[in-house]
């Protein structure tokens, strides 16, 4: 079977693109001379290896690893590659670009279609010589034949290899590790240039010709409904041509548009003026007395109840009956917004039944389903083009904007483009969920736990797809059912909650309040014990083992694991024992405004610690000088990336812990910009983190989002060995600290 | 009419007075390396200069930006803080780094050789989401020749 896969070029788009104009790709020609023996990867003639970015950019460096993999294994200069964005397609699998999950998904598609491409390349050049394939070897662009010394550029075989069979997976060799030339190795990521040109083009920078520019009312409350409009002296506005209604959603409400009345005008400026001469009268309807305020004490009462139990080990309940030293303590994590700096935009044009959108989305496959199932056509009708994204942080996972986007141009009759403002961003978010813990332990007289009992409640994420879901699920399994220490007697659970908002994903999910719970009671208890918190943590994660949680007592099922990614507590000790190391630990002394806190998490299945140091001033103010952070994320591609990703995680996380909090009222989100919803700018954001990544040939593990989780615990025992203060409830700006 | 010089053209424009200068570049001119990000001057990815100064361009009227000079990062030729970007590989999703760049193409201009405090005095108005503040500050001092 000589079947070769040509594809479609899109050579000439992406030479225009880089010279930072932005043309469609609607009218693509077919170019036979390019080879592509996998949907990854495509040779030309020329020597210009061109590989597929499937997976989304929002900052992770992605676009540039997975192809490094790619050209590694095939063994070409990366000068010589060109990245080219994916469409959204089935054909490349999962684009969903979250839950840390590229490199690890996709590395090993990625070395094979490096793989196969160069076994090709060196059938071919057997061919041509009359030589055993097994005597040709491709390196560095070409194949030698090493018993006669003959060599052959890979350019010169494109044709030749394009008639080669495609190899079975199990006829591919692998280059060695001491051979990679890319993998493990700095590589700048290839939008830079680009980037720091102005050139490079995100969702909202995207244009498709005779587009008109939206902005939509949408109601305070969430599930209110329009009762009347009166949009008179909006059309008034110079720039604004019509108004568009848009349906209010009906539960579940999934990814679907929020509904509302669209302002169409000839630019941005006009429509988001035109909409606020709009007067809309909302029937609000049942969530218009919603209060975030009494609903924290809603939460707490059900983490105080005995809850669904996640897992048992031991008796809790015979152990705390036997009296003893006992702690009780709660903890609270508030609601929060993604904020990405760019908000939620795209254009779409509806057409002849087809879409066609570009946009900067997590998952254009989601985009697919979403806008066919808005505008009443298939996925497979709906063209995704993925630009790059202004942060992502999951919210752009959720593509109702696009839905939005679909929607109205199907009635205007024009390609439409929607730009959300950044209290649209704020209001209509998918939040972070809130979260209420209460925790209890028993301890022996040496400070140590006999029995540990923690509950958790929070509006579940499942809500958005189950209106009637009300426990956690995949939010067991971030940090709660899971815990890694060595306990005779423990007990997780989970209690019910909902709430009227949409609940989503966001940078490391439940981890974030789970981490915080856990990592903050252990404090308490060391702190409790006057124990080196160091020493205790290692303690408390014990001997260095491999923990089965599918063992029946709750927790995973056996599906639900991949074998490849045991809970293994030893690396788990040893990110500890490097972030200590590295720290100094043994060196620091706390008190006195300064100090030192250290906590641990796995999360995306890779072993995090941190050592956090703060400085208190007299006012309570908080500064953070350091962060440290151990990095056990198995093999690594892309070094300098994972190192960028851990710096941002720490200002992710310093954020979320010192000033992130959305509240409600009256159904109403009260927050809506920078101003009350600050996010860390430079001088609140840690001054220097480092990150100590520890050598491993694992199997590659989520980079993104794990470095998240430690930061909040860790500033807060920073803040409690500075000052005494212990924090349990954020964020921190909302407490006194002296 | 407005008449004004964006990256040295004459540029005319009779729409809305009160339009930001942002959305001009934006929708207008097509330079759309000017990025809006909270449409309050509370975030600075709209960052520009007029007539030398950075300014917020999404709070810049086009009446206040008439008969001045705009550059936008379309119209910078490539400098020191860029080469000095990409030497640190400052950016994570890019977003907001034109902004931080005029940001820090003016701070440079002021104080050429800054001290950590200048920095944060003059770069706390641009907000990075994905976290490259250490960067963008070992960058600046990069491009000013100081110690990091």
């Amino acid at each position: 079977m000589n079947r070769v896969e040509v594809v479609v070029s899109r050579r000439g788009f992406l030479g225009i693109f880089s010279a930072g104009a932005f043309v469609l790709a609607t009218d693509l020609k077919a170019d036979a001379t390019t080879w592509q023996p996998n949907v990854y990867l495509g040779m030309e003639p020329s020597g210009v290896v061109t590989i597929v970015a499937h997976r989304s950019e929002m900052g992770t460096g992605i676009k540039t690893a997975l192809p490094m993999v790619a050209a590694d294994e095939l063994d070409v200069d990366f000068k010589n590659v060109r990245v080219e964005q994916a469409i959204g397609d089935a054909k490349y699998g999962s684009q969903d670009t979250d839950g840390s999950n590229s490199i690890r998904s996709f590395y090993e598609p990625l070395r094979i279609a490096g793989a196969t491409a160069r076994l090709m390349l060196e059938r071919a050049a057997a061919a041509k010589w009359g030589v055993p394939a097994a005597e040709c070897k491709g390196r560095n662009e070409q194949v030698t034949h090493a018993p006669s010394g003959r060599k052959i550029a890979y350019r010169e075989l494109v044709t030749l290899a394009a008639s080669q069979a495609v190899p079975k997976k199990e006829e591919l060799t692998y280059k060695a590790p001491s051979e990679y030339r890319y993998i493990g190795k700095a590589q700048p990521i290839v939008d830079l240039g680009d980037i720091c040109n102005g050139k490079a083009i995100f969702g909202i920078d995207a244009k498709m010709p005779g587009m008109v520019y939206a902005s939509i009312e949408r109601s305070p409350v969430m599930g209110g409904k329009i009762a009347s409009v009166d949009d008179a002296e909006a059309r008034k506005v110079k720039g604004v041509s019509q108004t568009v209604t848009i349906d209010a959603l009906k539960p579940p409400y999934g990814f679907q548009a929020l509904g509302g009345v669209a302002v169409i005008a000839d630019n941005t400026w006009s429509a988001m003026q035109g909409r606020k001469k709009l007067k809309v009268d909302w029937d609000l309807g049942a969530n218009a007395g919603f209060d975030s305020g009494a609903f924290k004490k809603t939460l707490q009462d059900s983490a105080r109840q005995p809850g669904k139990v996640a897992r048992n080990v031991g008796d809790v309940d015979a152990e705390f009956a036997k009296g003893g030293t006992i702690h009780e303590v709660e903890y609270y994590v508030p609601m929060l917004a993604h904020a990405p700096m760019e908000p939620p935009s795209a254009v779409a044009e509806f057409k002849d039944g087809k879409v066609i959108a570009w946009t900067s989305t997590q998952n254009p496959q989601a985009v697919q389903a979403t806008v066919a199932a808005a505008v009443g056509i298939k996925p497979a009708d709906v063209t995704c083009h993925v630009t790059l994204l202004g942060g992502g942080f999951g919210r752009k996972s959720k593509p109702d904007y696009v839905a939005e986007a679909a929607m109205l141009s199907k009635k205007v009759g024009k390609p439409v483009k929607v730009v959300w403002s950044r209290e649209d961003d704020i209001h209509f978010d998918y939040f972070h969920s809130v979260a209420a813990m209460y925790m209890k332990a028993s301890t022996d007289a040496k400070g140590r736990p006999t029995a540990w009992l923690q509950r958790s409640a929070f509006p579940p994420i499942e809500m958005m797809f189950d209106p009637t879901a009300k426990l956690g699920g995949m939010e067991m399994a971030m940090g709660w059912n899971d815990l890694p220490y060595d306990l005779p007697n423990h007990r997780a659970e989970n209690g019910p909650a909902t709430a009227p908002v949409r609940i989503g994903w966001m940078r490391s999910v439940a981890n974030i309040f789970h981490a915080f719970g856990v990592q903050s009671f252990t404090d308490e208890l060391a702190a409790a014990a006057n124990r080196d918190r160091v020493e205790y943590l290692l303690e408390m994660l014990g001997s260095q083992r491999v923990i089965d949680l599918t063992d029946g007592r709750g927790g995973a099922t056996a599906s639900g694991i991949d074998q490849r990614y045991p809970l293994d507590v030893g690396r788990l000790r040893r990110v500890v024992e490097l972030a200590a190391e590295k720290s100094e630990w043994a060196k620091k002394k706390s008190g006195a405004g300064h100090g030192f806190g250290i906590a641990v998490h796995r999360s995306f299945l890779s072993y995090i610690a941190a050592v956090v140091e703060v400085e208190v001033d007299s006012k309570g103010k908080v500064k953070i000088p350091r962060v440290d952070f151990a990095v056990d994320a198995g093999m690594v591609v892309h070094p300098e990336r994972v190192t960028a990703q851990f710096e941002g995680a720490a200002v992710f996380g310093t954020s979320l812990a010192m000033m992130g909090e959305i509240t409600l009222g009256d159904g109403r989100v009260q927050q809506g910009n920078f101003n009350n919803y600050p996010v860390a700018r430079m001088p609140e954001a840690p001054l220097m983190t480092h990150v100590h990544i520890v050598p491993s040939n694992a199997a590659p593990a989520g980079v993104g989002e794990p470095g998240v989780p430690v930061i909040a615990p860790a500033i807060c025992n920073a803040i409690f060995a500075a000052t005494g203060k212990r924090v349990r409830d954020l964020p921190i700006r909302k407490q006194t600290l002296v | 009419m407005i008449e004004l010089r964006v990256n040295g053209t004459a540029k005319k424009f009779d729409g809305d007075a009160d339009m930001p200068l942002l959305w001009f570049l934006r929708d207008v001119l097509e330079l759309t390396g000017t990025k809006f990000g909270c449409g309050l001057g509370l975030c600075g990815a709209c960052t520009v200069h007029v007539n030398g100064a950075a300014v917020r361009s999404c709070q810049t009227t086009m009446k206040a930006a008439a008969g001045k000079s705009v550059t936008t990062i379309e119209g910078l030729a490539h400098n020191s803080v860029q080469a000095a970007w990409e030497h640190g590989n400052v950016p994570q999703c890019g977003y907001c780094q034109s902004g931080q760049i005029m940001q820090a193409v003016a701070l440079l201009k002021e104080k050429p050789k800054p001290t950590d405090s200048d920095i944060d005095e003059i770069m706390q108005g641009n907000i990075c989401r994905c976290g490259t503040y250490q960067r963008i500050r070992a960058a600046i001092k990069t491009a000013a020749g100081v110690k990091a």
